[in-house]
């Protein structure tokens, strides 16, 4: 349906044009003496607010162990796709980590597939999935855009534990329970 | 007022709703046929009745007579009869329905015992589910979404039991995650009839273990996996191989022996983990045995056979269909052209309904001889037969054999050193392991389809490879004459054709009246030849099978003795 546009007379001020002329100079001059704004991205990096979702990765407990029990509920929940977990066994190189019996023998997260949605890190009951800083990646060729499990811990390090879960589940086996 | 019934039908109530059950159901089942879910642990329709658990509980009433003259009291108020609701719960999997019984599933004290017996299973559960393989099957997870309180009131310590106990071959036990109701020890004492669990200690110490010196060995100890309601009891082969919420479920039938048992088939992305008895309380109940769970696993063996070859030869399945075309028809092979042919066609007690059939016309339009291999084992009473073949009796039916096949290729041997065969067609069996010997194949032309390499295979002139029974669909009729069909669980190997195709390809090519290759086509077909399947198609076949009239082949000596739900009406002696 057509319909009209009401096209308002200009007032004085705006036909005289020069009100306008004089607040995009003050702009100008402002800017002129305020601190700089602009980063020299790459060379200078923004800082990065706490909660920011940035590329997940697979995180260390404070003592340098492997968190991840290969539930694989990241990879149920993650809406692309993008997880891909064959779980296993806890190595026998591992003695200390043994009661926890579950490893994932091979995780690989496809960031051509990510999209950042942070459901895996929501969903993970071992808190050893995390969207941290890292928020630039880029690759010559799609296998490189895979992360595999190596270079998830690479991106994640250590995170503080709160829990311990599996530490004390092993020290109550260990000096067993008198009711 | 009550409806007047079949004898064998009383009316109970469940939440306000009459509903007609059989005699001597529970309120368990009762229920459920009024589509009321009563949460259980312990209860198993098919074991014995314990009542440990507790998490039945409901409220029943039973309607109310005068003591005096047994004449059935009235409330004014409803114009109905009196109920006198018990005080206390009742356990539902214990009690049988009664006459005009009551049942109330849905008060808040049901509730308030369902939250209570739900808060103290956990209190001793381990936080275990991340890595435990029960976990998004688990009852006990379910049962604590629908029925917990979400936070734990425990702040003293929890029971430490052994963990990763191996039971047996087969079988891990995770004592921690037990909440001891007792399905794994009445299977073993009543269905595998091999009484070797049990509970030690007493209290919150109490312990499933095997008696000493024992181990759950026996060829059904998977069953209690898929009875353990928790993860206390899991499967060593499937432990940590994939979460089953990924898992696509393909319903398909256990080839090991002529039972037939139901099973599912779980898959994901092409690619087989496990196998489930899938249940038909006219075959195998809710059990299957240890030695079908495996069979899978030849599916992606080493020695599958994945293309054609023509003399040793690898090439294209068209030119090995052209070469076995012309060998049959008498246009090439071995024999000296102008020689007199004779076919034989050595067709298989594990191939299809639909594959025999094809068999049958191709060994008819040849005038060829045909035998099947026969195999049998020792029966074990429960649910694997002494005929370890899972279709003779399609082949029965389908007409292609008339009798019962021998064990040994004998009459074939002899035609073969006559010079009466020149040409023999192995639709999956191995001619040498069924008494052939390499000097007597060595004078005919073998033509040979089958999914696994053998030295049949290998000294064939012509070999096609075929699919295992989990990448393809069809029927097969077990040792009931019950028609009972598969589906499809992952696809083929990449290259090779299904037998129906192969099959029905050879087919036309030799009598030129083209015949479907798919089971929508054939079925028609079958339906329309076969007088006992003259009712059946594939897509309507009913999920638990359907039996077929077995009066013609009544008088045959068919191998198997007892097993679940069987008895053979001639039992003969059996020699392996």
């Amino acid at each position: 349906m057509a319909y009209v546009v009401e096209r308002k007379p200009l007032t004085l001020a705006e036909r005289l044009y020069l009100p306008q002329i004089f607040a995009g100079l003050r702009i100008t001059l402002k800017h002129l003496f305020a601190p700089n704004v602009t980063l020299q991205y790459p060379e200078e990096r923004p800082v990065i607010p706490p909660g920011y979702r940035g590329v997940p990765t697979l995180v260390r407990d404070p003592q340098g162990r492997e968190k991840c029990v290969s539930c694989q509920l990241c990879e149920f929940v993650c809406p692309p796709k993008a997880i891909r977990i064959t779980p296993g066994s806890v190595p026998a190189d591992q003695p200390d980590r043994l009661h926890i019996e579950k490893a994932p023998q091979a995780f690989e997260i496809d960031m051509l597939r990510c999209i950042y949605c942070g459901l895996c890190q929501e969903v993970c009951p071992e808190e050893a999935i995390f969207l941290q800083n890292q928020y630039s990646l880029s690759g010559y060729t799609r296998a490189e855009m895979v992360n595999d499990k190596a270079r998830l811990y690479e991106l994640g390090g250590t995170l503080p534990d709160q829990h311990y879960k599996w530490d004390k589940k092993k020290i109550a086996a260990e000096h067993g329970n008198t009711h | 007022m009550m409806q007047p019934l079949p004898s064998d039908l009383i009316t109970v109530n469940v939440d306000g709703q009459d509903i007609a059950v059989p005699k001597g159901t529970n309120m368990i089942e009762a229920a459920r046929l009024a589509s009321v879910e009563v949460p259980h642990y312990c209860y198993h329709p098919k074991l014995t009745i314990s009542g440990n658990c507790r998490m039945c509980l409901v409220e029943m009433g039973l309607p109310v007579v005068d003591p005096a003259t047994k004449a059935p009291l009235m409330d004014p108020a409803t114009g109905k009869q009196k109920i006198n609701w018990m005080p206390r719960p009742t356990i539902a999997c214990a009690t049988n329905a009664s006459p005009g019984l009551h049942i109330r599933t849905n008060t808040a004290a049901v509730q308030d015992c369902r939250n209570s017996v739900t808060e103290f299973l956990l209190i001793n559960h381990p936080l275990d589910c991340p890595i435990c393989d029960q976990a998004g099957e688990c009852k006990l997870q379910e049962h604590s979404t629908a029925y917990g309180r979400g936070y734990s009131r425990f702040v003293e310590q929890k029971n430490v039991k052994p963990k990763r106990t191996q039971l047996g071959p087969r079988v891990t036990l995770d004592d921690e995650r037990c909440i001891l109701c007792s399905r794994c020890v009445r299977f073993s004492k009543e269905i595998a009839q091999d009484d070797v669990l049990g509970f030690i200690d007493r209290g919150s110490y109490s312990t499933l273990t095997c008696y000493p010196g024992k181990q759950l060995a026996n060829n059904y100890s998977l069953n209690t996996v898929d009875l353990c309601p928790v993860g206390a009891l899991t499967s060593t082969d499937f432990r940590f191989k994939m979460r089953v919420w990924f898992l696509k479920q393909t319903p398909s039938i256990d080839c090991e022996s002529s039972v037939g048992v139901n099973t599912e088939v779980w898959s994901r992305e092409g690619v087989i983990y496990r196998i489930t008895p899938r249940q038909n309380d006219a075959v195998n109940d809710t059990w299957m045995a240890d030695s079908g769970r495996v069979l899978f696993k030849e599916v992606s063996a080493a020695d599958r056979l994945s293309w054609a070859t023509l003399n040793g030869v690898q090439v294209t399945q068209g030119k090995a269909l052209q070469a076995a075309v012309d060998l049959l028809s008498g246009r090439g092979g071995r024999a000296e052209s102008g020689a007199v042919k004779g076919v034989a066609v050595v067709g298989s007690g594990r191939s299809t309904v639909e594959e025999q059939f094809l068999t049958q016309k191709i060994a008819a339009k040849l005038n060829a001889t045909v035998a099947l291999v026969s195999r049998v084992g020792v029966g074990d009473k429960i649910l694997v037969s002494a005929d370890r073949n899972p279709n003779v009796r399609g082949a029965l039916v389908t007409g292609l054999i008339h009798a019962l096949p021998e064990q040994k290729l004998t009459a074939l041997g002899a035609a073969i050193d006559a010079g009466q065969v020149q040409v023999v067609l192995s639709i999956g069996e191995d001619l040498i392991a069924a008494g052939l010997t390499g000097a007597q194949l060595a004078k005919v032309a073998v033509i040979y389809l089958g999914t696994h390499q053998n030295a049949t295979s290998a000294v064939a002139s012509v070999m096609m490879p075929t699919l295992t029974v989990f990448e393809k669909a069809g029927t097969l009729v077990n040792q009931q004459f019950r028609l009972q069909k598969f589906a499809r669980a992952v696809p083929g190997l990449a290259g090779v054709s299904d037998d129906l195709v192969t099959l029905s390809h050879l087919l036309n090519a030799l009598s030129g009246a083209p015949l479907g290759a798919t089971l929508g086509a054939l079925w028609p077909v079958i339906a329309a030849e076969v007088k006992v399947l003259a009712h059946a198609t594939y897509d309507t076949l009913p999920s638990t099978g359907l039996l077929l009239d077995s009066t013609s082949w009544a008088g045959l000596p068919f191998v198997e003795g007892e097993t679940l739900h069987f008895k053979s009406v001639r039992v003969t002696g059996v020699t392996s």
